[in-house]
């Protein structure tokens, strides 16, 4: 079914009994050409563009869980390009400009709103790294502008510019073309998509082994829904990439950290864009629903709990309330964590592996959910003709042996 | 927050004391002149990252500021042991090794 004008009138004067699911959930086939490991926003787009872009149309895409209940569902949906490298911007801006367009793409409202993603600085160093970024920025042609604490203001007017609180604003890198998106129509939009062009979408479905023949080369998997064969095999399993890769005999340099994010109690509308913070580790904006979505950074130690620590999530809400004092008497109704699988140069790994037939896409880290569209546009393409994306090229596995890192670690601290 | 036993203190403490310091008992390659590439970008950048069992150092930052190694399990984030820097991992069946009698969720 078309979501259209007419479908919406129609179904709601014939009292809505007439939606359909919007994708199947099929038995598993003996066999496909190609598996994804992962039905999240990345793994799903994946499946789409092979579909939609390479003909590959006998795909699954298996998910341990329910589709988009990860990360998808888990993060605080911010959308920005303003990243320092080259290689990084060229990835980040590839999906930015896929973005604009999603909505119409998919025939689903993803509900892209382009608000402008503002990012403080608070320190002489601050504002020395933030004015260089905006310069690589207008280099490589990413819109990103200066502004001055009091047109920080203007453009967020519940933001604090006194002069004297602990890390007062010296003024801010606004990226007027970066916003938010709903998280799970995402997910729901690419599923829906991939599953019309024929690819069956296996829930409930985790890989516990990966086949191989005496050549070494993938041969499919096995899961709990039993084996599944196939001559290529697409890992995008976040923070479980580690554990999917290990069936392999494939150690990754990943490591997986829980995230944390956290929503207030649904207010008016106070807060016209997103803002960012960096050095505070604090960021923030207001979701349609009208609350406000908070985000922290990543707990010091390894886990796959899905929780982390509540002094993590209180050392942000001392920065939300100082840089927004108007936030201080709002409650928070919900806190939860999700697992970031994150590399040692905070830049992602996309492409092929030491084993024939297998593919990842992982170190996303702490900020994927902007590279949604993008990383699966670019994944397929390197599954498709087996050669990395031109854009995908520099994030291979092999740069960590090589030593060409993409080193957004230092260009970005800790949040994304 | 995490509750650590420092094995130099002695003491239970609350994790902001504490500093995580990344997977334990990583040897460095050596010598250096006769390391291969593929040596120096697994002792730097490969990690078991496993679900389940994790052999980790901590450092007691804000306490008595030394280095030691404890093992954690990364699904429950339970403390199985932690023992002094330079001591051997404890095996899985030693005293202080049994599995957590309730998992955190």
């Amino acid at each position: 079914m078309k979501f259209s004008l007419f479908s919406l009138l129609h179904q709601g004067l014939t009292g809505n009994q007439g939606w359909q699911p919007q994708w199947r959930d099929p038995a598993p086939k003996p066999a496909y050409d190609v598996i994804i490991v992962g039905a999240g926003g990345h793994g799903l787009a994946t499946a789409y563009y092979l579909a939609k872009e390479h003909g590959i149309r006998n795909v699954a895409v298996l998910e341990k869980g329910w589709l988009g209940g990860g990360n998808t569902g888990r993060n605080t949906t911010i959308i920005r390009s303003n990243y320092l490298w080259e290689e990084s911007e060229a990835l980040y801006e590839h999906s930015v400009k896929l973005w604009e367009t999603l909505s119409h793409e998919l025939n689903y409202n993803v509900m892209h709103s382009p608000r402008g993603v503002m990012m403080l600085a608070h320190s002489v160093h601050d504002v020395q790294v933030t004015k260089r970024h905006i310069h690589a920025n207008r280099l490589a042609g990413i819109d990103n502008e200066w502004l001055t604490p009091e047109q920080a203001k203007e453009f967020c007017p519940i933001l604090n510019i006194s002069r004297d609180i602990r890390y007062p604003i010296l003024g801010a890198a606004l990226q007027r073309r970066g916003g938010v998106a709903r998280h799970d129509a995402v997910a729901w939009g690419y599923a829906r998509g991939a599953d019309r062009l024929g690819v069956d979408i296996l829930q409930n479905c985790e890989v516990t082994a990966i086949r191989r023949d005496a050549s070494g080369r993938v041969t499919g998997v096995e899961t709990t829904r039993g084996p599944i064969a196939a001559r290529k095999v697409g890992v995008v399993a976040a923070g479980h990439t580690s554990v999917v890769m290990g069936m392999a005999g494939i150690r990754m340099p990943l490591e997986s950290f829980p995230l944390q994010a956290l929503v207030s109690e649904p207010v008016k509308p106070v807060m016209p864009c997103v803002v960012m913070s960096n050095t505070i580790h604090a960021y923030m904006s207001q979701s349609d629903k009208g609350e406000l979505v908070i985000g922290a950074g990543t707990d010091q130690y390894t886990s796959y709990s899905q929780t982390g620590g509540l002094h993590i999530s209180q050392h942000t809400l001392d920065a939300i309330c100082e840089l927004f004092p108007m936030t201080r008497r709002l409650r928070m109704l919900r806190n939860w964590g999700g697992i970031v699988d994150v590399t040692p140069d905070r830049s992602p790994i996309i492409g092929r592996t030491p084993v024939p037939g297998l593919y990842v896409n992982c170190g996303w880290g702490t900020g994927g959910f902007k590279a949604t569209p993008g990383s699966g546009h670019v994944f397929a393409a390197t599954i498709a003709r087996d050669e990395p994306h031109p854009i995908a090229a520099p994030f291979t596995l092999e740069r960590f042996t090589t030593g060409r890192l993409i080193d957004e670690a230092a260009a970005a601290a800790v949040a994304h | 927050m995490l509750l650590i036993r420092c094995p130099y203190c002695g003491m239970d403490r609350p994790e902001i004391e504490f500093r995580h310091a990344g997977a334990a008992h990583i040897i460095r390659p050596g010598p250096p002149d006769r390391v291969t590439d593929e040596e120096w970008a697994a002792f730097l950048y490969l990690r078991d990252n496993p679900k389940g069992r994790v052999a980790e150092r901590w450092r007691h930052v804000h306490g008595c500021g030394r280095f030691f190694n404890a093992v954690r399990d990364t699904v429950t984030d339970v403390f199985v042991a932690t023992y002094k820097a330079g001591e051997p991992r404890p095996p899985e069946s030693a005293p202080g090794a049994s599995e957590p009698t309730e998992a955190r969720p």
